[in-house]
């Protein structure tokens, strides 16, 4: 069932059982971002060294799973590291399902390789990387240039 | 007559889909509706017969085309018994006839600081925006009716809100989240009482229950062509003739004038003032099909249909566990849409889930924001019914509803 290529037990574990979640202090740089057409909302909250990614939000399964796995792959890595995973992640995401994704760079985020075949979802999951992309530049670091996020 | 849904289903093409390896269950009609063959039909022979531009050709296509074109817009305005055809606007959609409400009654109102206009939480945000635009534009103060737990209109501050600085309230007819079927008479009265004009959107109204302009006793009302069997692209605003006479143009350009030179141009009777440039006339004449097909059936039993299969929803829904309804639970004084949530998990889960079983509702905010505000989510599911829709079908939905919870248990 086409379902299950969507809905991974990976996924469902970080929704149910969410890392990281909460808003916490320090950190250098916020950002909130929306997604108009669905209402669904996330704030990241990063300090300059990554020593900690702290978000909140109110979603669907797609985008709080998506914003823990985040957490899990990002934190206390380089700016280097994570544009380098955060660029295979949204190339991933805009794959419509071809591309093969690299276990080695993205851990649990391969999970979202099934997510790429419904383009409505797309953006679900993008909704925390592209938010923490805009913290992250509002703690004056650069994670890559921006690409442009079709769904 | 009864009505028989499995012939009207035959009439409609597209219910023979499958989605996902599973017969389409189409709930979604207060999103927009299917067209039977009929209304497809009609544009077709149009397109392939008798096409031409309208109102300004003296060779046969252009007179038959402005034959069919001017006669759906006498189909539309017998429909809403309006009093003459010459009350019909065409427009895009209800989007654009509320926003030339808002633009050219508000004109036509001089609106200034200190003025008021009134409309409610549980609008559609084409109801809401238009009127805050407005506001910006003239200095006009924005106020708005509150929704009760059970998802009617909060009337208590009536005689308050609506008061001597009111010069007009705009308000919908049947909500497009609660399904509730708003009963205007004591604002229309108060309104009436202080001399605001009253504009409903009709939307959901007009295409699942009999509505009589006159009756409401209202200033302008706004609905469009594809929640009603029509095509998309076509809307209308009824508007009283005596006003729109009186009003200023919304764009401008050609079939709106009377004569233009260099320095100044007079403007055209009302409708044509209105309908600048070439109008969707396929459309027009694809929702005028709709309109005889909704005749023939008879309004009364397209609305009893949806009562009776809101009735089965409403108990169907109540026995999955962890659903809650918002909006008024039992079919009284609402139609056939009905907003829920499936306990901790998400809408847009929930249509994925149902959309893999074929079932196609809505998730999402319905492009009614502060409602769901107004209890507490951020999006709901919604499940809307329409004249083809089956008890089967809402089985269907109770069942996929025991799968989502099977998925995310």
């Amino acid at each position: 069932m086409m379902l299950d290529s969507l809905y991974q037990e990976i996924i469902l574990d970080h929704y149910k059982h969410p890392h990281g979640r909460g808003l916490r202090d320090p950190y250098d740089g916020e950002a909130h971002h929306v997604n108009p057409t669905c209402g669904d909302e996330i704030t990241v909250r990063v300090p300059a060294d990554f020593s900690d990614i702290s978000y909140d939000g109110l979603g669907c399964s797609i985008s709080q799973a998506s914003a823990s796995v985040m957490h899990e792959l990002l934190i206390g890595k380089s700016a280097g590291e994570i544009a380098g995973i955060h660029e295979a992640f949204v190339e991933l995401m805009q794959g419509r399902g071809q591309i093969e994704p690299d276990e080695d760079v993205l851990g649990d985020a391969i999970a979202f390789a099934g997510v790429s075949k419904f383009p409505a979802r797309v953006k679900c999951a993008l909704l925390p990387w592209m938010a923490f992309k805009d913290a992250a530049a509002r703690a004056g670091v650069d994670v890559g240039a921006s690409p442009e996020v079709k769904a | 007559m009864t009505f028989d849904v499995a012939r009207i289903r035959a009439d409609f093409p597209i219910l023979q889909r499958e989605i996902n390896g599973h017969p389409l269950v189409y709930l979604d009609s207060a999103n927009t509706s299917q067209k039977p063959r009929q209304v497809l039909e009609a544009m077709r022979l149009h397109n392939e017969r008798h096409n031409g531009n309208v109102s300004r050709s003296v060779h046969t296509l252009g007179t038959e085309a402005t034959t069919a074109y001017e006669e759906a817009r006498a189909k539309v305005a017998a429909f809403i018994n309006a009093g003459t055809p010459d009350e019909i606007v065409f427009t895009k959609n209800s989007t654009e006839a509320l926003n030339l409400v808002a633009h050219s009654a508000g004109q036509y109102l001089a609106l200034k600081p200190g003025d008021e206009i009134v409309i409610s939480e549980m609008e559609h945000h084409s109801n809401i925006v238009p009127w805050q635009l407005l506001c910006e534009r003239t200095g006009a103060t924005l106020r708005w009716f509150g929704i009760t737990d059970d998802g009617r209109l909060d009337e208590s501050s009536l005689a308050e809100l609506i008061n001597e600085r009111t010069r007009l309230v705009s308000l919908v007819h049947m909500s497009n989240t609660l399904g509730t079927i708003n009963d205007l008479s004591r604002i229309v009265a108060r309104s009436r009482e202080v001399g605001a004009l009253v504009t409903l959107d009709c939307s959901q109204s007009v295409p699942h229950l009999p509505v009589d302009v006159r009756g409401l006793g209202v200033d302008f009302i706004a609905f469009t062509g594809h929640k009603m069997l029509g095509p998309t692209g076509i809307g209308v605003l009824w508007g009283r003739f005596e006003l729109l006479a009186k009003m200023p143009p919304f764009l401008g350009g050609g079939s709106m004038i009377e004569t233009v030179t260099m320095t100044g141009t007079t403007y055209a009777a009302p409708p044509a003032r209105f309908e600048a440039g070439t109008p969707p006339i396929a459309e027009a004449i694809g929702l005028g099909a709709a309109v005889d097909y909704l005749n023939e059936l008879g309004m009364v039993a397209v609305h009893q249909h949806e009562q009776d299969i809101t009735a089965y929803a409403l108990k169907a829904l109540a026995d999955v566990p962890g659903v809650r309804i918002f909006g008024p639970a039992t079919p009284e004084g609402r139609g056939g849409t009905v907003s829920f949530a499936v306990d901790g998990v998400h809408p847009h889960d929930v249509g994925q889930v149902l959309d893999a079983l074929g079932v196609e509702v809505r998730v999402g905010h319905h492009c009614a924001k502060p409602t769901c505000v107004r209890f507490g989510v951020p999006a709901m599911t919604r499940a809307s019914f329409y004249l083809y829709t089956t008890t089967d079908e809402i089985d269907a939905l109770a069942r996929g509803l025991d799968q989502v919870r099977k998925v995310f248990g």
